[in-house]
């Protein structure tokens, strides 16, 4: 109406003129996408919350399934996770000191901190690819029964995890793979495993070292090491070996695990993959002195919230899915 | 406006003469706190394990509030959510912390309650 067009629009609030939240239309936008991603992320942690209490007394304990370290043999858990956590927490560090710079317009020192953080998410990116590749080639090798619980083996004396190849037996059968012309319904026979499940009974039989830990936890929160005689009522319910984890067999214990582990750091994984690729773009825009010409490097910071963004959901993966 | 930064981390009791130096004193500090939990997931001290809060063990109320505190000093000096008005603070914490606390108070407990069906009911999942 025509009585309240002023001439003081841009002072007044419902004429949009003053900044009640005294951010930039570009820094609202990304703070409002963050918002909506931490919603989408929690929505996945409390899944895999969910399915953790429902499955509380069977759930894999994640200090023994992530126990490696690239180049070193042996056992040690977590000690890789937390280099990576230390990795993107330092590639946050000097994509505030990017956006620090910025603020002072010192476009030589952007450049710099904008190249370590692009590398500090290529290691990232790459410390997860080759946790995925471990978590995917497996460890020890297990067996599944019917009801789809998993069986692993243990030295009965110290308790030591065995690998299917420490006692199965190479028997002199043959293995044929199930073709599709073989079947009326064709189900793909997906991954053929190292030993048969015949092989890996035979071992079991043949020696009386070998016992049976299943999923079950104890009372100190220990997988339940069965004595020989439940073992071998155990294994009789075996029906398929398993070496490794996919979406839908999963040697270290219950599936489920696998699926949330490929999920959500999947998930992670993709984040940071896309945020290594905005750093880059922006990290050429630096060069070709876009933002010197523009007068700011509000563009720097804007990424560099999405940035710590990732940061801090890695923070919160790492806790729920290795620590705790 | 983000010009000015405040200097200040622990209610003032740590006062940086730079920003670049506070970045590294958080940075400190999250590298401390993150050491911490990988020495306690590491040695698991029985004293934590073994005594229980609020149906959890006292071990993973430690990470969790660890965890926390961890997110609180990335986004306040690292996204420079201390240096913001605090109206806008306001409304990018509140609000997902209120609907992620409800969400994990519902889907916690409905899990809670499958547990006991599946344990206490007349059914073997184990066949």
């Amino acid at each position: 109406m025509d009585a309240t067009v002023t001439t003081g629009t841009e002072e007044s609030v419902w004429g949009g003129g003053n900044q009640p939240l005294g951010a930039s239309y570009g820094k609202m936008m990304m703070w409002f996408f963050i918002m909506s991603d931490a919603l989408t992320f929690s929505g996945f942690l409390v899944a895999y919350g969910f399915s953790r209490f429902k499955f509380i007394e069977v759930w894999p304990i994640a200090d023994e399934v992530f126990t490696h370290v690239p180049f070193f043999h042996g056992n040690f858990p977590m000690y890789y996770v937390a280099f990576m956590t230390f990795i993107l927490i330092m590639s946050s560090v000097t994509m505030v000191l990017a956006v620090d710079a910025g603020h002072k317009m010192k476009q030589n020192k952007v450049i710099i901190y904008m190249f370590l953080t692009v590398i500090g998410g290529l290691i990232f990116v790459g410390s997860q690819a080759w946790e995925w590749a471990t978590f995917i080639r497996g460890d020890h090798g297990a067996v599944e029964t019917k009801a789809g619980k998993i069986l692993q083996f243990v030295d009965a004396e110290s308790g030591a995890r065995l690998s299917l190849a420490d006692f199965a037996k190479t028997l002199p059968e043959e293995r044929v793979k199930h073709e599709k012309s073989e079947g009326i319904w064709f189900v793909g026979e997906g991954y053929k495993t190292s030993f048969s499940l015949n092989e890996v009974v035979e071992g079991f039989k043949a020696n009386p070292n070998v016992v049976i830990r299943t999923e079950q936890l104890n009372e100190e929160g220990h997988k339940t090491v069965l004595d020989r005689a439940q073992s071998l009522t155990q294994l009789s319910h075996a029906a398929q070996v398993v070496e490794g984890a996919n979406l839908v067999h999963n040697e270290y214990g219950h599936r489920l695990f696998a699926d949330f582990f490929f999920f959500i750091t999947g998930f992670h994984g993709f984040h940071v993959f896309s945020g290594v690729i905005i750093n880059i773009i922006i990290f050429f825009n630096v060069i070709l002195g876009t933002y010197e010409r523009r007068g700011h490097y509000e563009m720097v910071e804007k990424v560099g919230l999405y940035w710590h963004f990732v940061d801090l959901v890695w923070v919160f993966v790492f806790t729920f899915f290795y620590l705790v | 406006m983000a010009h000015d930064h405040k200097l200040e981390i622990f209610r003032g009791l740590l006062k940086f003469k730079s920003n670049t130096q506070k970045i590294w004193g958080v940075l400190v500090f999250l590298s401390i706190v993150t050491s911490v939990e990988v020495a306690l997931g590491i040695m698991k001290p029985a004293a934590l394990t073994h005594s229980h809060l609020l149906g959890m063990k006292l071990l993973n109320w430690i990470f969790i509030v660890l965890t926390l505190v961890k997110a609180y000093y990335i986004a306040w000096d690292f996204m420079h959510l201390r240096d913001e008005k605090t109206s806008l603070r306001r409304v990018i914490v509140w609000t997902p912390v209120f609907l992620i606390c409800y969400l994990i108070f519902i889907l916690l407990f409905e899990a809670d309650y499958i547990y006991n069906v599946y344990k206490d009911g007349f059914v073997t999942w184990n066949f």
